[in-house]
This record gives C-alpha cells, structure tokens and sequence, in this order.
C-alpha cells in the first residue's frame, strides 16, 4: 500500500513492460484476428496512404506464414497520385493480393455525382464507397482512421457500426469494454475496423522506420512544381489548377498525408530520409490534418459531418 | 524536440489511463493542462480552441474545447463520450481515456476504467470528499485499477494549506482502503495556475512527492507476470496450406495473461485434452518465451482439435470450468436487464448464450449500500447476478485476471452491447488474510 505523497522509483519498470510500439502492434494484430475469426467478408480500405501501408503490413505479420485472408479496396478519386497508384498495384501483385476499385470518375462519367464548384473530390468518395461495400457484401471494412486526427475520431470506437446506408450515428455506439469487441451486426449493416485507433502520427512513422516499410516517394522531400491555393502547396495538374492569378513555382517539398491531389497539400520541407521526417514531426507546431486537408477546414464539424454520411 | 533520437523516441512504455471528477472540479483544465504543458496540443487546435472560445465571449481558451468533439456536445457544453487523447512525453506515450463525470454517464467511466491501468480521481480542495467522489473510487476499485491518483485540486483557492490537502487524502485514502484499492497517491495541484501538474509548485513547500505527470510517468506498467495464471484465448487457427508450408498450423491469440515458454505443458479448455508447445511464433520472430499483452501464435507437439474460442493454459494451473457465474455488472444499455433475460455472452475469444439466472441485489455507488432482488437493472445500475451459460466456460475471477475474468453481455435480437461483467467478488478484500488476497494477485 502505497499512501498519500509517495515517489515512485525511477526504472520500476519490469523486464515484461512492452515498448508503446510493441503494444500498438500487438492490440493492432488482435484487432485484425478478432475480425478474420468473426465476420464473413472483410476489406480493407487502401488509399496507399501511409496508414493504410501500415495496416496491410500488420496484417501481413498477423497471418504470416498464411497469406492475408482479406482483399483489398481502393476509392479512386480520379486525382490519385501516380506515384501512389503505381504503389498500390506493385504491392498488390508482391503479395498475391486482390483489390477492388471503387472509381469517383466512373460516377461523374455516369452522371450520378457532380463535380464540386471548389474541384475538391474527397467528399465524393463516400457514394462509391457504400455502394462498392453493399455490392460486395462486405461485413467489416478497415479503416487507416486514427483517434488523435481530429475530434470527432476521438470518439470512434475501434468497432464502429454503420447503418445499411452507411451512416455513424455517435450516439448509438457501443461502449467497448475491456478488448471485449462485439461485432454483431444485422444484415445489410457492416462494421468499420480501425485498428491504428490508439496511434498517433510519430507512432506511425516510428513503426515504418521500425519495422522499415517503404512508402510512395511523395512522402519525402522532392522537388515538384506546386502553387499557392488556400494557404496550401497544391500540385499543378490537369484536375484543375493553377487557375488565373496563382503562379507555378518550383519548390522542395514533401506529403505529410495521401488523398486527392486537389485538396491535399504538400509542406516545405528537407526531410528526404525517414529519420529526417520524424524529426520534423516531433518538432512540427500544427497537425497532419490542420496542415495539409484543406477538407476539415470547411467547419469544426466538417469531419463530423462526413463520418456521419458513412465516408472513413 | 530535435535532440531526441528515433531510438529513444522508440523505447518508450505505453501508460492507458482515466480520468474521473465531478462537474466543475475541473477536470477539464487538468486535461487541457496536462496536453498544454506537455506541448501535445498543436497551434492549428489551439487556435481552434481560442476562436471557438472567442465567439462565445470567453476571455481565455476554453481548454475543455480540445476535447469536446462532437457537435451537440459543444451546443450543450457537456461531455457526452469517453474522449482518448494522446500524448508523450520523452520517457512514456500516454493514452487518456477522458470521462465525462456526470452522474448519468457511470457506464462511460466504466469504459474508461476497463482498459487503464491507472484513474485519476479529482476533487475540489474547497469540497473535499463528496458522493462523486466515492463513486468514482467505487468504479476505480471494483473495475480493479492497479494505481489510483486523487488529484486535490484548486489548492490556491484554499490558500495552499497542507491540513486541508492532508484532511482529504486521509479520508480519500481511508475509504479506497476499504473498498481494497491497493495503491493511492495524493497529490495537491491547481490545475488553473499550473501548481504540481507538469511542474513543481512554488507554493507548496511541504510537499515533497512527484507532480501528476511526474508520476504518470513512473509509475511502473507492468507486474511480475511469472506469477500470474497464464491465459491464451485461441483467435483464429493459421494453416497457409501451401507448398513452402504444407503442414503449419498455428494457434494465434493475444496472451490476456502471464507467461508461456517453448516446452509448457499446456491444456485446451473446455476440451480438457494438453500437449507440449513447441514452438512461439512473436509475429514473424521465433522466441523461447512469450508474455501478456504480446499477440502470438503457438504451435503445438500434438495435433488435437483446436478452434478459436478455446483457452489454452498451463497443464498445471488450469481454471475450473463453469455453467454458473456469479458475477458483478455494470449495465451499460438503455434497455433494462432481467431476469429470465436471454442474451449471448463474450467471454475472450468466445461468445456463448445464456440467460440470467438471477439478480440478488443491486448496489447503490454513493453509499455502498445493497438493494436485494431489484428484479432488473437498468442504464449505468451496477449489480450483482447469476446466470447460467450453454456451454461450460474456463472463466477466472476478475481478482486474478482482468482480462479472463471479464465478460460482456449481448443482445441476441439487436447486437446491442447490454452489460459489463466482471467474474467473482464486487471488492477486493481490503485486510487480506492470506497470501491468495494479497496485490500480488493483481492482474492485467
């Protein structure tokens, strides 16, 4: 019994305390076996963003020497990165993997959505999502979403049920208890899955440079030429910029996160090795989201909103 | 920040805890403190934070905003959900399970408290120890939180006097005591001026112990686990069935507790048959030994019938199995449980039905007082009930093992998660008498 103003000793850590990223490894593996053990169809969304990389690696280690028993999805909003798509399929063919594409394109081709007036497509994303993962009868979706994003992800469970349409309701979530997951869902409702839940952005880039994942290049420093939109480093392109009065300019930058070429920005950085990028982040003053998604500065609630209508 | 090497960024230990206080103890500013001063909060959200503040005509950044993420919760000004935060400091990541402390919202705490391994408790030096208090320290105790901090705090509105801080963490100390809280640490703090929270205080001489993040940052994360039963709820069986592996079959599951070596005479429940363990695979690295809360996969000396659902323990400490648990709940739906109720329940890796046999009583948290047979048991009631299982279950009490002694149950109809149950004895015994009861027992 310890009483009231007693220090604790410095080094009182055992020989069994894990590192923080052994135990968000291993809390991430059981999340992944939880589901291969309980639902019919699982997916896992795959942006070839850094997050979703990770989530594939830890489902490799998950099943090894078994292959993944999940296929993969992709949204493709059209936009992609080239470097990012030709990412995605080197990794599908190395490990046997199957992928479903759910294209934003073919849905503006069709008629279905409109392109938006600001030419971001990230919001579109979520019509071709649920209805690829009704189509398919997918039961559990994993998701790269992780809690300390933004605020209304720190609210997520690690199990999330959606709704026939998709839709979050935040009020009708399950409290989730010990690692107790409750999976049960009806027909026509799926789960999203995250396992990255409880990791922050150092985490993840610690794990790469860890466990030595490599990325699309666009994740470290390059020269591209960008322009100015929004307090953001844009990439000129033919999905819709630079429009009159922004300029092109040459600049050594770099990706902290991977979406839609038209609303995700790069930062100006030197950091061309993973060691030089974690470095940058421990010392960085404004998060992921805030410094490169020009689709959370829409409201506070803009986040909210999207998760709501079923997007990741 | 630069100086610090990827190395030693890496070798940090991860530290999951809760906080609990009343409506306006301030719990909010400890939080927003706690995030500040550790400089976990970034410019863009601070500056969230101060034009939302703003707007609404407050002088200073409401700190409560950080975390405050739902719409209706910012109209309303309530916390409605367990909020996790992040943060880390050079010696440890944090993970902060943020829980509203509304009298409504116990199964929240419930939550929260299930996965820490330490709670935060605070209470406003000008009140002292009030009804919320004691039900926080009740939920603390019987969710069986190893390390329990009573946070005194707006100490500069009590002139920073040590006989009013002494005053409270007797009383405080006294009561976890009686409930079997094995560890309490006192601490005074003004969140608002900053006094003990990240840095010493100024203003406090007398006090000689560390500050909360001081504390959070020691204190140790892990027991001595060879003592513990060990436990391998089995998730799912590996069998690539391929060429370069045509005859692997491997047992994976996340070790809930203790330890399991190459060579472990080891027993499958509920089938009762053992064989040897002769291999450990550590995701992708062969090992000689494996520990909680490591996800492994086990390969084993005999080909018995193994399924996900199955506990694998050592030959020699395997638990008793059960049709009939006796156990304690936390209701955590809108819906009432009753009894003759029909519900499935998950236990680790297995989910059987069950229908709950009966209610003895429910427990008032604020007095500790019982009310036998309420018949049902509603949202945020916690209880004590029978039921009885389909299927026999190798479970532990929750005393030795939070992991193999929990359960949740569900509603068979809807999904619905309905309660939080916890196997065994509501409290631990706070005089043990034997070296069975001591906190040595003491597992997660």
């Amino acid at each position: 019994m310890t009483t009231a103003a007693t220090t604790v000793e410095e080094g009182t850590d055992s020989p069994y305390a894990l590192s923080h990223l052994d135990a968000l490894e291993s809390e991430a593996v059981h999340i992944f076996r939880e589901v291969a053990g309980e639902f019919e169809k699982p997916v896992i969304l795959f942006s070839g963003g850094k997050d979703s990389i990770v989530m594939l690696h830890l489902a490799l280690k998950a099943f090894a020497p078994a292959p993944v028993p999940f296929a993969l999805l992709h949204v493709d909003t059209g936009h992609n990165f080239p470097e990012v798509l030709d990412y995605r399929d080197r990794t599908v063919t190395e490990h046997g993997l199957r992928l479903h594409v759910a294209s934003v394109q073919d849905y503006l081709d069709r008629g279905v959505l409109k392109e938006r007036p600001d030419g971001t497509r990230n919001p579109l994303q979520t019509v071709p999502l649920t209805d690829t993962i009704r189509e398919q009868g997918f039961d559990a979706v994993f998701g790269g979403g992780r809690r300390d994003e933004e605020k209304a992800r720190a609210k997520e469970r690690v199990f999330s049920l959606r709704d026939e349409f998709s839709q979050w309701d935040p009020r009708r979530q399950r409290p989730e208890l010990w690692n107790l997951y409750n999976g049960r869902h009806a027909p026509g409702e799926h789960v999203r899955v995250f396992p990255l839940s409880n990791w922050t952005e150092l985490d993840v880039w610690q794990y790469i440079a860890r466990e030595n994942i490599e990325l699309p290049e666009i994740y470290y420093a390059h020269e591209r030429e960008v322009f100015q939109r929004g307090g953001m480093w844009l990439t000129a392109g033919e999905w819709g910029g630079p429009k009159d009065g922004e300029t092109v300019e040459k600049r050594l930058v770099r990706y902290r996160t991977v979406g839609d070429m038209s609303c995700t920005g790069a930062v100006d950085s030197d950091a061309d090795t993973i060691e030089k990028v974690i470095t940058e982040i421990a010392a960085s003053r404004l998060t992921e989201r805030g410094a490169t998604r020009a689709d959370d500065k829409l409201s506070e609630a803009a986040m909210e909103d999207r998760k709501r209508e079923g997007y990741f | 920040m630069s100086t610090i090497t990827t190395e030693e960024l890496s070798a940090t230990t991860l530290l999951r805890f809760a906080t609990a206080g009343s409506v306006d103890d301030g719990k909010s500013t400890l939080v927003g403190r706690l995030l500040h001063d550790s400089k976990s909060v970034l410019a863009d959200q601070l500056e969230a934070v101060e034009r939302a503040s703003a707007s609404r005509g407050q002088d200073a950044p409401d700190l409560a905003l950080l975390t405050d993420g739902l719409r209706a919760e910012r109209e309303q000004g309530i916390t409605i959900d367990v909020a996790y935060r992040y943060f880390a400091t050079p010696r440890r990541r944090f993970i902060l399970a943020d829980t509203p402390g509304h009298v409504q919202y116990t199964r929240n705490m419930v939550t929260g408290a299930s996965t820490a391994e330490l709670t935060v408790i605070l209470v406003d030096a000008r009140n002292g120890v009030v009804e919320q208090t004691r039900r926080h320290a009740a939920i603390a105790a019987l969710l069986r939180v190893p390390h329990v901090v009573l946070a005194v705090n707006k100490m500069d509105l009590a002139g920073y006097q040590e006989p009013v801080f002494a005053a409270i963490a007797e009383e405080f100390t006294a009561y976890a005591t009686e409930l079997g809280v094995p560890e309490v640490t006192a601490i005074p703090i003004s969140a608002l001026v900053g006094d003990n929270v990240v840095d010493p205080s100024a203003h406090m001489d007398w006090y000689g112990g560390p500050t909360v993040l001081e504390h959070l940052e020691t204190v140790p994360v892990s027991h001595d686990l060879t003592r513990c039963h060990a436990r391998l709820p089995v998730q799912y069986v590996i069998r690539p069935q391929s060429t370069e592996h045509p005859d692997y079959r491997g047992y994976a599951g996340q070790i809930a507790a203790g330890t399991f070596r190459v060579g472990d005479e080891i027993t499958v429940l509920p089938s009762g048959r053992s064989t040897t363990i002769t291999g450990i695979d550590l995701l992708g690295k062969p090992v000689d030994v494996a520990w909680t809360p490591q996800s492994v996969t086990l390969l084993l000396a005999d080909d018995i019938d193994i399924s996900r659902g199955d506990l694998i323990v050592p030959a020699k400490d395997a638990p008793a199995t059960t049709q009939d648990l006796e156990a304690t709940v936390c209701h955590v739906a809108d819906e009432p449980l009753r009894v003759g109720h029909r519900v499935l329940l998950k236990h680790g890796t297995r989910t059987v039905k069950a229908i709950v046999k009966d209610i003895p009583s429910r427990l008032t948290l604020d007095d500790l007082s019982l009310h036998p047979h309420p018949g049902r048991l509603s949202a945020n009631d916690i209880g004590r009930v029978t039921l009885r299982t389909a299927e026999p279950l190798p479970a532990d009490t929750y005393a030795d093992s939070r992991r193999t002694g929990s359960f949740i149950l569900i509603d068979p109809n809807d999904g619905t998660t309905l309660t939080a149950g916890m196997v065994g004895e509501s409290f631990a015994s706070p005089d043990p008498v034997d070296d069975q009861a001591d906190d040595d027992g003491w597992d997660f």
